[in-house]
């Protein structure tokens, strides 16, 4: 009998250390970040020191190799680089997690040019000091990087739009500039496919199918006939008849077949792939497909036989959206100094070199645009160039999220030819209206 | 050792005749013997002892169990218990003359849920609430005729049977979110299903066509999980029972309807119940497939993702509660329906362990039979 309660007496003594260690285990594990945390704040008493760097995946590597350089001139302010997915709704994700819970994790933020309103009016931003030039950065990024007039960001990579175009078809065809409006773009196709060998060709390819991309084409559309999604103040100017003329004509090339039926599922790789086996004459796509289907292993049909223009437009040349990242402060980091030399470092004439010739990103300071020497590497650096001057930024809109699912609802039923594009258009405005008023 | 093998099955024996039909037939006859298996040769124990020493055992297991209650509450039940704490809340939208968000978050009662049922939100999550089930209900309809019909052939295949087995469970192993983009691929506009099909329908736009291609691509990938568990427990019947229905004149037809499905249905049923929990939550095959924009493959759970991502955290969580009641809602009717054997079986196997465990400790001194 003794034994027996021995025994018992034991395991319950080691029942009771097991759930003291859980416990404590449990402890140990929430109060170790905030000792962290503590040390962080209290390590030097300045805001300089390491700091961390969150941005989407560095698939070139060479993002890393700029930041060890920066490591290696500043021991004691080293940059830890956090690598995002790669799709840019689980950057935002993340982003906004850290945002929301005040978190320090993050230093220095690689923002989509579309979400800097929403991180500056939650305050998960600070604003970049009056003192920081922005001459030299391209203007359209500069305006991507404000909210309300402040510059809460400095543009760091930049995106414009292009023509992508079968100058081997045009000259066959005759046709020695390529087009400037959407009327000569459906003439060039008409005069093209009257040729033998482009029988088969599609007139023209963009990103429709119902995500991020078709907000980007629909605001193009709209820039290119005169209008805008939104005006100076921020009011949605959707029900416009510029903006009616561009969704028509939107609607109309998938009716009459300038535009394919699938393209309606098409996102940048289908039509870059579209591109490449020559089933398509023009293209809207951005500058990355130039390296991808001039390639010469067999991978592209294409390779030299193409070259690139600014996009077409209504009555003349359109206008492009912006694409790209700007990098910003957060508020909840503690040394922020540092993260503001980082940013002054990624963002300089050199970083920006490297970058382009590493990743082929397209720089935000205008004079890597004139120089011969990368023109001459990136032939399509001129057009480009022309795309950016006249490009737009997207809608500063603090709840972008909801604001892009509202012109995609409007807008890709209006393509397929469910809803006639002034009807799409009036809903649209008030929804957006709704969407950007203060309650 | 011989006489008390042929009097009486010690418990030992069960889990060989495991198939739960047989084991439920035998267990009264087993619990009533229980105490009769008791190996001879044993002393009588003192009564009071017994008492403690399970007393001592329950409070013992009680107090080991503890730790893994303690995480459970953790991950499970505070969880559950926040989003529910959410659901109430929203999160400041207004902007104030600075163009700041006015933060903090205010409570409003229900209001979420009343948005979601007739307000401005009803039509996404009736839409949503409509595919969840549509998908419920059509996959799992088609995975349980596959899956049977694939554990059939796995059963009676003689010769390749290890290499079929592989390969039916090749779909099965490939992670979701692979195979969500792998039939993006043959889904695509210029794909292999438009090839074979001789059209062009465009799968991944919004419409039916999306619909189906959800369908058949989770279909493709988890009939092979009710057809492995089918197949366990068609393995567990013993071959006499179909010899016995040959020689009384059975059919194929009537050996199936009356041997083999009775039997398998609770090994079935189970599976069908995880199917049916699973697909509620549908999630990374219409997301991955088709898109988290277009509303014919919108799922609750996409849904919920969605409003968190737009930082809409109440309705978010709205969402994520009114799911998880309908999945209990739904698990509880299909148990309480269809599966009553799923835990009748454990409940009268329950007493029959406790008594086996509580006579252990008397084991080479307890009462001769």
């Amino acid at each position: 009998m003794s034994r027996t309660r021995t025994t018992w007496r034991t395991s319950r003594t080691a029942g009771l250390a097991a759930l003291a260690a859980t416990g404590a285990l449990i402890l140990a594990g929430c109060s170790g970040s905030d000792a962290k945390d503590e040390t962080s704040t209290s390590g030097g008493g300045t805001d300089r020191g390491p700091i961390t760097f969150a941005v989407g995946k560095d698939t070139s590597g060479a993002l890393q190799k700029q930041v060890d350089a920066w490591n290696a001139a500043h021991p004691s302010e080293k940059v830890t680089l956090n690598e995002l997915p790669a799709a840019a709704d689980a950057q935002l994700q993340q982003l906004q997690q850290n945002g929301q819970v005040k978190s320090s994790a993050f230093s220095v933020l690689g923002l989509d040019v579309t979400w800097t309103a929403a991180f500056a009016a939650n305050r998960w931003i600070d604003p970049i000091p009056a003192s920081t030039s922005t001459s030299g950065l391209l203007p359209a990024a500069v305006e991507s990087a404000k909210y309300r007039g402040t510059l809460y960001s400095v543009p760091w990579q930049t995106n414009g739009g292009l023509l992508f175009y079968r100058s081997d078809l045009l000259t066959a065809a005759g046709i020695k500039t390529p087009p400037t409006t959407w009327r000569e773009m459906q003439a060039d196709c008409a005069k093209i496919k009257a040729q033998p060998q482009a029988k088969k060709a599609s007139c023209y390819a963009g990103q429709f199918d119902k995500y991020e991309g078709l907000v980007v084409n629909f605001s193009e559309a709209v820039q290119s006939s005169g209008g805008h999604v939104f005006d100076a103040n921020g009011k949605p100017t959707v029900d416009t008849p510029q903006a009616k003329t561009a969704l028509t004509w939107m609607a109309d090339a998938f009716k009459d077949g300038t535009i394919p039926h699938e393209d309606l599922t098409y996102q940048e790789e289908n039509g870059r792939q579209a591109f490449q086996s020559g089933k398509v004459i023009f293209m809207r796509n951005w500058p990355y497909v130039w390296d991808l289907a001039n390639k010469t292993d067999g991978s592209s049909k294409v390779t030299g036989k193409f070259d690139v223009a600014p996009l077409p437009g209504l009555d003349s040349t359109g206008s492009s959206t912006l694409g790209g990242y700007n990098l910003a402060v957060s508020s909840f980091t503690k040394h922020k100094t540092t993260a503001r030399d980082f940013i002054t470092y990624l963002t300089s004439d050199r970083s920006e070199r490297a970058n382009l010739l590493a990743a082929s990103t397209a720089p935000t300071r205008t004079a890597l645009y004139q120089d011969p020497a990368l023109q001459k590497k990136f032939p399509y650096l001129a057009g480009l160039k022309k795309s950016l001057d006249t490009a737009v930024a997207r809608p500063q809109a603090v709840r972008y999220g909801d604001v892009s699912a509202a012109i995609q609802d409007a807008v890709y039923p209006a393509l397929s030819g469910r809803t006639d594009p002034a009807t799409a258009l009036a809903s649209l405005q008030d929804k957006l209206t709704q969407l950007t008023s203060q309650p | 050792m011989n006489g008390r093998a042929g009097r009486v099955p010690s418990p030992r024996v069960r889990p060989v005749v495991s198939s739960r039909l047989i084991a439920r037939k035998t267990e009264p006859f087993m619990t009533t013997s229980a105490p009769a298996a008791a190996p001879p040769h044993a002393k009588p124990a003192p009564k009071s002892r017994i008492r403690r020493a399970h007393r001592g055992e329950g409070r013992l297991a009680a107090l080991l169990l503890s730790p893994t209650l303690l995480v459970l509450a953790l991950v499970i039940g505070y969880p559950l218990v926040s989003a529910l704490r959410g659901s109430l809340y929203q999160r400041g939208e207004g902007l104030d003359a600075n163009g700041f968000v006015i933060s903090g978050e205010h409570f409003v009662g229900l209001r979420n849920y009343t948005d979601a049922f007739t307000g401005a939100n009803g039509s996404r999550f009736w839409n949503a609430f409509g595919n969840t089930t549509f998908f419920t209900i059509t996959t799992v309809v088609l995975e349980t005729v596959i899956g049977l019909a694939m554990a059939l052939i796995m059963h009676h295949a003689l010769r390749g049977r290890a290499l079929l087995r592989a390969s039916i469970l090749v779909p099965w192993a490939v992670p979701t979110a692979v195979s969500g983009l792998l039939w993006r691929w043959v889904f695509d506009a210029n794909g292999i299903a438009n090839n074979l099909l001789g059209q062009q329908i465009l799968w991944s736009a919004d419409g039916w066509p999306a619909k189906w291609a959800v369908v058949i691509a989770d279909t493709w990938k988890t009939a092979p999980f009710i057809g492995l568990l089918t197949l366990a427990g068609l393995q567990l019947i013993p071959a006499e029972l179909h010899e016995a229905a040959r020689v009384d004149g059975a059919n194929a037809w009537i050996r199936f309807r009356k041997i083999t499905l009775p039997l398998i249905k609770p090994a079935l049923l189970v599976a069908v119940l995880f199917r049916l929990l699973d697909v509620l939550r549908m999630f990374d095959l219409p997301y991955l497939l088709v898109g988290n924009q277009k509303y014919s493959v919108q799922t609750l759970s996409v849904l919920a993702f969605n409003e968190a991502n737009n930082l809409h955290y109440g309705p978010a969580a709205a969402y994520a509660t009114l799911l998880f009641l309908y999945v209990v809602i739904v698990a509880y009717a299909f148990v309480k329906i269809l599966g009553a054997d799923l835990l009748a079986g454990a409940r009268t196997r329950t007493p029959a362990r406790r008594r086996r465990s509580a006579t252990r400790p008397l084991a080479g001194r307890g009462t001769p039979a």
